[in-house]
């Protein structure tokens, strides 16, 4: 799976322009009471065909591969999300297309008025699928590309797919359905933007996101490996603006910026439970991808409650949520309803407190952390230390318990 | 949604001639939970309060531009500066790309 959702889409800029007058005016409360699970990403399977040394899928999803939801189960949660108000739908992974259920899900999501989109990466997708995506009333499919070149593809996700993909994109675009590419950039290829960008042209896209890599689950792990230069992400931001220009309204191209080089942290997910809700494949609702990685959190599970329970009322969804739990430098902080603090996994993952500040953030007092981890990707005996790649057996060894690799990013007792 | 920029460049100009219908791949639909009408696209959404709501309710490809500033002009006979809003509207509507030229 790819990193689109993890907060950065248009979806949530154009939603969130309106949360944040609402905030604004009304102070936290408001924000609260008015959050509503526009966006469900159902994460159907962890299962995976490719290898991403990128993706930020959690490390032990081992553990979450024999106990998935049923196809009525699944059912049930589009139906309980929608009568929330929950539209757009992204049906992800892991590799969606390993599910042979797929289909009946996109009915149903076209019953209930959802806005669907599959998130794949083209490995499965056939003529026979395709079409009956197409009949179910599938809106569009999102793409998963990685580079123009077919060594640094089949590197980085450690499979030979890269003729593959490029048959899928064409497949896609004659069905009529809207080319969504997105490429995770990287050390690897951010020196190729230009042709990606002129792949994504000739390829039809209609829209690109170059979703610049941030660091979860086996991203993290691969951290100094993958981490680009700020030079290299400033001349790729160049280098899309001038294509932008090229190529007007034809084809969107959303950049993500990599929040390591930022001065203040992302929204994360447009804030803790305001308006994405996720639910895992073994049935855990979770209001950010990589939530189950924070301590002393229990998170409800559809198999267990209803989604409203999970949303409104359940104290994971509400830990988190507006600002009551901010501690300094946050909770003084004049620009908190701008970023709430940033991401709480980040923060955990970095600095060992949930409750701290995004150590993104130049105001943190961990923002060495992220001065470090800049250093460290220059640091080339760091840098030449091989990939971990997301695999079955990998996953193993983190659910047994890799503490040696665990405990290097908790920097802070 | 005052917020939003939008360049206004020779090709987003709009005339009472013109006829529009929801972009290809975008969905304008009625939304119950959020009491508004939203246009869904790819990765996005975009909340249409009440006046842009009625505006692009009436992008059908057949109605024109003038077609539906009189309309709406008949329909809310007490708005001041209608027209200005509409043709505001068609701008911004066109510049994002949510609604196309037939």
């Amino acid at each position: 799976m790819t990193q689109t959702s993890l907060g950065e889409s248009v979806v949530q800029k154009e939603i969130h322009k309106e949360a944040q007058v609402q905030a604004k005016n009304n102070g936290v409360a408001a924000n609260i009471t008015h959050t509503q699970p526009l966006w469900l990403l159902a994460e159907v399977t962890y299962r995976c065909p490719l290898h991403c040394a990128f993706c930020y899928n959690p490390t032990d999803y081992d553990k979450h591969t024999q106990n998935e939801l049923t196809t009525e189960q699944w059912i049930n949660a589009l139906r309980d999300a929608r009568k929330m108000g929950a539209i757009q739908l992204g049906i992800s992974g892991g590799e969606p297309l390993l599910r042979d259920d797929i289909e009946d899900i996109v009915i149903e999501a076209k019953k209930l008025g959802y806005y669907s989109n599959l998130i794949t990466s083209g490995v499965g997708l056939t003529e026979k699928r395709i079409q009956a995506f197409k009949d179910g009333g599938l809106d569009h499919i999102q793409l998963s590309m990685h580079d123009i070149t077919e060594e640094i593809n089949n590197f980085i996700t450690n499979t030979k797919t890269f003729e593959l993909k490029k048959k899928v994109a064409a497949m896609i675009k004659n069905h009529g359905y809207p080319m969504v590419l997105n490429v995770v950039i990287h050390r690897y290829n951010i020196g190729h933007i230009k042709e990606i960008l002129e792949m994504a042209e000739a390829l039809g896209a209609d829209y690109v996101e170059l979703a610049n890599t941030q660091y979860y689950g086996w991203s993290l792990v691969n951290r100094s490996q993958l981490m680009p230069l700020k030079e290299q992400i400033d001349e790729a931001e160049r280098i899309t603006n001038e294509f932008r220009q090229k190529v007007g309204n034809k084809m969107k191209i959303f950049f993500v910026v990599p929040d390591y080089f930022g001065d203040r942290p992302k929204k994360c997910m447009n804030g803790w439970g305001e308006v994405f809700m996720i639910v895992t494949a073994n049935g855990d609702v979770l209001p950010c991808h990589s939530a189950r990685v924070l301590p002393n959190m229990a998170f409800p599970n559809v198999r267990d409650s209803g989604l409203e329970y999970a949303w409104k009322e359940s104290p994971a969804f509400n830990k988190y949520r507006g600002t009551d739990w901010m501690k300094g430098p946050c909770v003084t902080c004049p620009e908190k309803m701008n970023d709430l603090g940033g991401c709480r996994c980040q923060a955990f993952l970095l600095t060992g407190d949930a409750e701290s500040a995004d150590p993104v953030c130049s105001l943190s007092p961990n923002h060495h952390l992220i001065e470090k981890a800049i250093e460290d990707s220059k640091n080339p005996v760091l840098a030449s230390k091989p990939i971990i790649f997301r695999t079955d057996k990998n996953s193993k060894k983190y659910v047994a318990g890799d503490k040696e690799r665990v405990e290097e990013f908790h920097a802070l007792p | 949604m005052e917020n939003l920029q939008v360049s206004q460049t020779e090709e987003t100009k709009i005339a009472h001639s013109d006829i529009f219908a929801i972009a290809l791949h975008h969905r304008f639909q009625w939304e119950e939970a959020q009491q508004s009408y939203v246009i869904l696209f790819p990765e996005g959404m975009v909340k249409l309060h009440g006046g842009a709501g009625e505006v692009i309710k009436r992008v059908d490809g057949k109605a024109s531009v003038g077609d539906i500033v009189a309309e709406l002009k008949a329909a809310f006979p007490d708005a001041s500066n209608i027209e200005a809003d509409i043709i505001g509207m068609f701008e911004m509507a066109y510049g994002k790309a949510w609604i196309r030229k037939i």
